[in-house]
């Protein structure tokens, strides 16, 4: 579990983390997200122990990050969105930096390998962006960690390996790993990333599981306009509507919707799910 | 697997189930894939597939052995032969009504 506490952080004059108080538990794919420069990549950074925190805490079961304990070190993993394009071949790189993590698996590796149809015997230095980032995404999974920190995992992949990342993150996931995706595409990601985590500027808008969110709120795709709808937004096919969720029938969640709806009533939704 | 209907992404997965159900290509006492081969097949969180598994037990769709899997109930297509039917009559069937209503069909061109 990891607990963050009123943490704060600043790039000299600029705060970018203010007030962040939230609890991760195992078990969970969350997705973070927010308007670029809200501190999503410096949440992570800090998350994983590169960073440290100008105020409040972070514990990460019990030990704090920054304090780059071995043992912890090989129980994370950060992913970050910029990856090295290394004179290796893939399999070389998996077989001599999986040994810092203990549990790092060379067999599902090459089993993710598989599943994004990328070479491991190709050099890295030689590979295309999608390619690349496919082989560090395999890594990450493959080290088996309980915490794993992913940067926009899904920028510059193709269609296909779109699909394949949604793949290996329901299959190869520990259950009781802490998964946290930072991530603007949230349609590639909406029936992976379950509980929902929305940063503001120096805030947290929202922490709240897929379920928490249907319960509240009720997003409707009728053609009508209706009355008393918190956000509206017109598509090809008639427009989508968010409401408080009066009757208790459950739909599916739009999370582009939801983000728009936490931005135009961040007070409400704020209250609205406690946090 | 494409979601398009307004309903939440684990109640579309037990509809799916349960038409497979009705049309036969999950018989009685087959086994259903675990939840991370499901949540794999279909690019959705084994979490949300869990909730979807846990509601069908609940109503004596599928059954769990521990340790083995998930398996659909002897009585599976009774059941949702029968929720099926209260679902139509209760909500699509009043929805059809007003629609011929609206576009004044009469009843000899509905039987037509």
């Amino acid at each position: 579990m990891i607990k963050i506490n009123d943490l704060g952080f600043s790039y000299g004059d600029t705060p970018v983390l203010k007030n962040i108080t939230m609890t991760l538990e195992e078990g969970r794919i969350y997705g973070l997200l927010g308007e670029n420069g809200v501190g999503k990549t410096t949440l992570l950074t800090l998350l994983c122990g590169l960073k440290k925190p100008m105020a409040g805490s972070i514990v990460t079961d019990g030990r704090n990050p920054f304090d780059r304990e071995p043992s912890l070190l090989s129980e994370q993993y950060y992913l970050s969105d910029d990856n090295a394009p290394v004179h290796m071949k893939a399999i070389e790189y998996a077989r001599n930096y999986g040994k810092f993590w203990e549990r790092f698996d060379i067999q599902k590796f090459i089993d993710l390998m598989g599943l994004f149809e990328t070479d491991p015997e190709q050099m890295m230095n030689k590979m295309s962006a999608g390619q690349l980032k496919k082989t560090y995404i395999g890594f990450a999974l493959a080290c088996n960690t309980r915490y794993l920190f992913m940067d926009e995992p899904t920028n510059g992949l193709d269609i296909p390996s779109k699909a394949q990342f949604r793949k290996a993150m329901a299959l190869y996931t520990r259950e009781d790993s802490v998964v946290l995706i930072s991530t603007h595409q949230v349609r590639d990601l909406e029936n992976v990333i379950d509980p929902i985590i929305i940063l503001d500027k120096r805030n947290v808008l929202l922490n709240a599981s897929i379920e928490e969110i249907s319960e509240k709120l009720y997003f409707d795709y009728g053609s009508e306009i209706k009355e008393g709808a918190l956000y509206s937004e017109l598509t090809p096919g008639g427009c989508i509507q968010v409401f408080p969720n009066s009757t208790g029938k459950e739909s599916k969640v739009n999370i582009e919707a939801l983000f728009n709806t936490a931005h135009q009533h961040k007070g409400l939704i704020k209250g609205m799910f406690n946090n | 697997m494409e979601f398009n209907s307004n309903k939440a992404i684990y109640l579309q997965i037990c509809d799916s189930i349960c038409e497979r159900i009705l049309s036969g290509s999950l018989a009685p006492d087959a086994r259903i894939p675990s939840v991370r081969e499901y949540g794999a097949e279909i690019g959705v969180n084994p979490n949300t597939v869990m909730r979807s598994y846990e509601k069908l037990t609940g109503e004596g769709i599928i059954y769990n052995r521990r340790g083995i899997g998930y398996f659909i109930s002897p009585d599976a297509g009774k059941i949702v032969l029968e929720a099926q039917k209260k679902e139509f009559l209760e909500s699509e069937w009043p929805l059809i009504v007003k629609k011929i209503d609206l576009l004044g069909i009469s009843l000899e061109e509905l039987l037509k």
